[in-house]
């Protein structure tokens, strides 16, 4: 069995696994900004119509959202106890804890579409002819487009990244069933785990801001 | 163990972080519900910050990072910070002093 334990350009083992963490570190942190510059471009809209911002903020699910926050937690939950079966060695616990993180992964993404589906079926879909927020006067579906635009942008590419990390549990999954990682080579689960993790991170900001900030009728 | 990684957390400690991580959820989702004027916005952030370091520190294994990871996502969050500080700094003044054109 290959175990890629020690790449040639690396000293120790250790500083072969400071460098991919490192690596990876630092493209999240081009993540942090993208997605940084979304939570910016919110911020400064929902400050300049915040009762349009309100009251298209209540027309999503709340119980949905956290519903399908616990559903992500969990999953951050089964990546970690991967990671840590990996440290350990355990081949097959490593695989269970990736398809497990992949499966509540994909129920995540599953309540998305659904979510979706319904701002279909409402009407709330930005750009759509048929475009109608109820309760606020036409000449405020305008803003309302802006805070669902938004909302779809946001949601989107994080289902996006969601995606990417589920193509990544399959691949890890793979090859930890081939027996590719040991207890002296688990960079490529610790890395992946970081990635789902972040995933994670993006949406405990994306819940409050999206769902719960404005859920009292002011 | 390998050299690779000194310590392994142990699970019991990764379900604590995450029995932390369910509990603020269930309670921001409440408290969300509760007139608490400006300060709604607030606590739902402040409440996301503590899960937020939660996942970073535990589960992304922060707290046992280099001092140059460490210091590496100081300044990414420092980054962070100017440009939404800066960009808020500039709508929130704007027509400020009555300047035309703004």
């Amino acid at each position: 069995v290959e175990t890629l334990a020690l790449r040639e350009q690396f000293d120790t083992a250790a500083q072969q696994k400071e460098a991919s963490t490192l690596g990876m570190w630092i493209f999240l942190i081009t993540e942090i900004m993208f997605f940084g510059g979304m939570f910016l471009c919110y911020t400064v809209y929902r400050s300049a119509y915040p009762h349009v911002f309100a009251e298209a903020s209540r027309s999503l699910n709340v119980y949905i959202g956290a519903a399908n926050t616990v559903v992500l937690l969990c999953s951050s939950l089964t990546m970690v106890l991967a990671v840590r079966a990996a440290q350990l060695g355990r081949r097959k616990a490593i695989v269970t804890y990736l398809v497990l993180t992949l499966a509540l992964g994909l129920v995540f993404l599953g309540v998305k579409a659904v979510e979706w589906q319904e701002k279909f079926a409402h009407h709330h879909i930005p750009g759509q002819a048929g475009f109608h927020l109820e309760g606020l006067a036409p000449d405020l579906q305008g803003q309302a487009q802006l805070f669902f635009s938004l909302y779809f942008a946001m949601t989107g590419l994080h289902a996006l990244h969601m995606v990417i990390g589920a193509g990544i549990m399959i691949a890890l999954a793979y090859w930890a069933y081939k027996g590719r990682y040991t207890a002296d080579y688990v960079t490529p689960v610790d890395v992946g785990g970081l990635y789902w993790h972040f995933v994670d991170l993006v949406w405990i900001y994306l819940f409050p801001l999206l769902y719960l900030i404005d859920r009292v009728a002011k | 163990m390998s050299s690779e990684h000194g310590h392994i957390e142990s699970a019991k400690n990764y379900v604590l972080v995450f029995a932390g991580l369910i509990i603020l959820t269930v309670a921001t989702t409440a408290v969300a519900f509760v007139d608490l004027g400006a300060l709604n916005v607030a606590v739902a952030l402040g409440i996301a910050t503590c899960k937020a370091l939660l996942v970073a520190l535990f589960f992304m294994h922060v707290k046992q990072s280099s001092q140059l990871t460490k210091l590496i996502l100081i300044g990414a969050l420092l980054w962070l910070a100017i440009m939404i500080g800066f960009t808020l700094a500039d709508f929130g003044t704007r027509g400020l002093f009555g300047v035309l054109g703004r």
